[in-house]
């Protein structure tokens, strides 16, 4: 990738709004061009400024009123003086949080939840690492090899297993751009079938112990939760052989 | 959300929907025209054009829609009051010099986070992007005040998310420029603007 084209990227990658493709692609360019990372550096300290210093302004009490007498005519003929609009329009801030959340939530089932996003990532992540044949960084079947081998690359500690005697040998382990920031892959074989196995901290720990399963143009999908972490599996082998490892890895209630 | 159809209860909608983001809509309106009253002027006309066509709108986040409509109020009202602010010509193609050390020539100069060390100089934030162009200074509000995505903003500023991309990088770099300017008591920074 040249500067010209890794810069623009450059926002997008500064709001988090990039792709695994795309971002994977930057991170490369990155590390090798200390001009755009000091343009990165850049733009997160003008984005961090704005947000932090930048005034929020609220609307004047009066605005409220002036909206509510001009829209009165076109009130008047549909509601009663108490209706629920001049509540609205006297909103406390309380009352307003709470109705804009109850909103927010139901904008948010109308788009692509973040799960959704993330499934299409670990299946992006699942067929680049195929087809550039670098399915692992570090090849190796023994955790005590691989496990080490992440240390300095995260700041977490993935729980890495071998599970050769129940069917899924470890083939390695690699580092893959997923959710927003490098995460730990471990990469297990079943017959044929490559599976990947991104392990990164839960952001969400209400949702603890709750098993996904879901399915992207014939790759298999399940996600799961065990001990603070977030599990995504990935593979074109059948769903009950990923549930099968979901469940040797930790994941609960995958049948529920 | 099941949509109401009788007359009442679109009102009862729309005062749900519609006036959580009056705090929102009035601070767009008053980015865009720096000015309160005349920010208080748009947006209650936005908020008429608003109910007269809410029963076209189909959704459940009348957030960015409400905004789409005071955004498109504010640039009639600054067409018709100050025409040449919105008639600066956007460059959207970055030129080569600008690859890198468009930040100035001085890594001091490249962090606002530096630049504005002093705590007396965090007013200069509200300064430097109040003198932004307007079609730079929407997508930075909607993005690092309002918090709207990519995909939002597209929608509110009637703009392809290249060009959302584009005029976030250009306007957080001239916002940059600014602060370092202001903040040594240049004359404003409004040159190479």
């Amino acid at each position: 990738m040249e500067c010209n084209e890794a810069r623009e990227l450059l926002s997008p990658h500064v709001d988090g709004e990039l792709d695994a493709r795309d971002s994977a692609a930057l991170d490369e360019h990155l590390r090798g061009c200390a001009g755009c990372r000091a343009e990165v550096s850049a733009l997160q300290s003008a984005r961090a400024t704005v947000s932090a210093h930048a005034t929020r302004f609220s609307a004047p009490p009066e605005l409220a009123d002036r909206i509510g007498d001009a829209m009165s005519p076109s009130y008047s003929r549909s509601a009663g003086p108490n209706s629920r609009f001049w509540q609205g329009a006297g909103l406390g801030a309380a009352a307003t949080a709470v109705l804009a959340i109850a909103v927010g939530i139901g904008w948010m089932s109308t788009l692509p939840s973040h799960d959704d996003l993330l499934a299409d990532a670990a299946v992006v992540n699942h067929i680049r690492s195929l087809q550039g044949n670098h399915a692992v960084d570090v090849a190796s079947s023994d955790q005590h090899t691989v496990k080490p081998w992440f240390n300095g690359k995260l700041d977490y500690a993935a729980p890495v297993r071998d599970l050769a005697g129940e069917g899924f040998p470890l083939i390695g382990g690699r580092l893959d751009y997923f959710d927003g920031g490098p995460v730990a892959v471990l990469v297990y074989r079943h017959n044929l079938h490559t599976i990947n196995v991104f392990v990164l901290p839960a952001r969400d720990d209400s949702r603890a112990g709750s098993t996904r399963v879901l399915s992207r143009r014939g790759f298999a999908i399940e996600r799961w939760m065990k001990d603070g972490m977030a599990y995504w599996a990935v593979s074109d082998a059948d769903p009950a052989t990923l549930a099968q490892l979901a469940s040797l890895l930790g994941a609960e209630g995958t049948r529920r | 959300m099941s949509v109401q159809r009788n007359p009442g209860g679109n009102t009862l909608r729309f005062g749900d929907m519609v006036l959580p983001h009056l705090d929102s809509a009035y601070n767009l309106a008053r980015w865009l025209t720096r000015d309160d009253h005349d920010a208080q002027d748009v947006v209650q006309e936005a908020y008429m054009r608003a109910f007269r066509s809410f029963d076209g709108f189909r959704g459940d986040n009348a957030r960015p829609w409400l905004l789409a409509i005071v955004r498109n109020t504010c640039y009639t009202w600054l067409s018709r009051n100050r025409r040449a602010e919105v008639e600066v010509p956007y460059d959207e193609e970055l030129h080569g010099s600008e690859v890198h050390g468009s930040f100035g020539p001085d890594a001091h100069d490249a962090n606002p986070e530096t630049i504005i060390s002093r705590r007396d100089d965090v007013r200069l934030v509200d300064e430097a992007l109040a003198g932004l162009p307007v079609g730079y200074r929407e997508v930075v509000v909607l993005r690092d005040i309002e918090d709207l995505s990519y995909k939002e903003i597209a929608v509110v500023a009637g703009l392809p998310i290249g060009t959302v991309m584009s005029r976030l990088a250009r306007g957080r770099r001239m916002l940059t420029k600014q602060l370092a300017q202001l903040r040594k008591g240049g004359s404003g920074g409004s040159d190479g603007m």
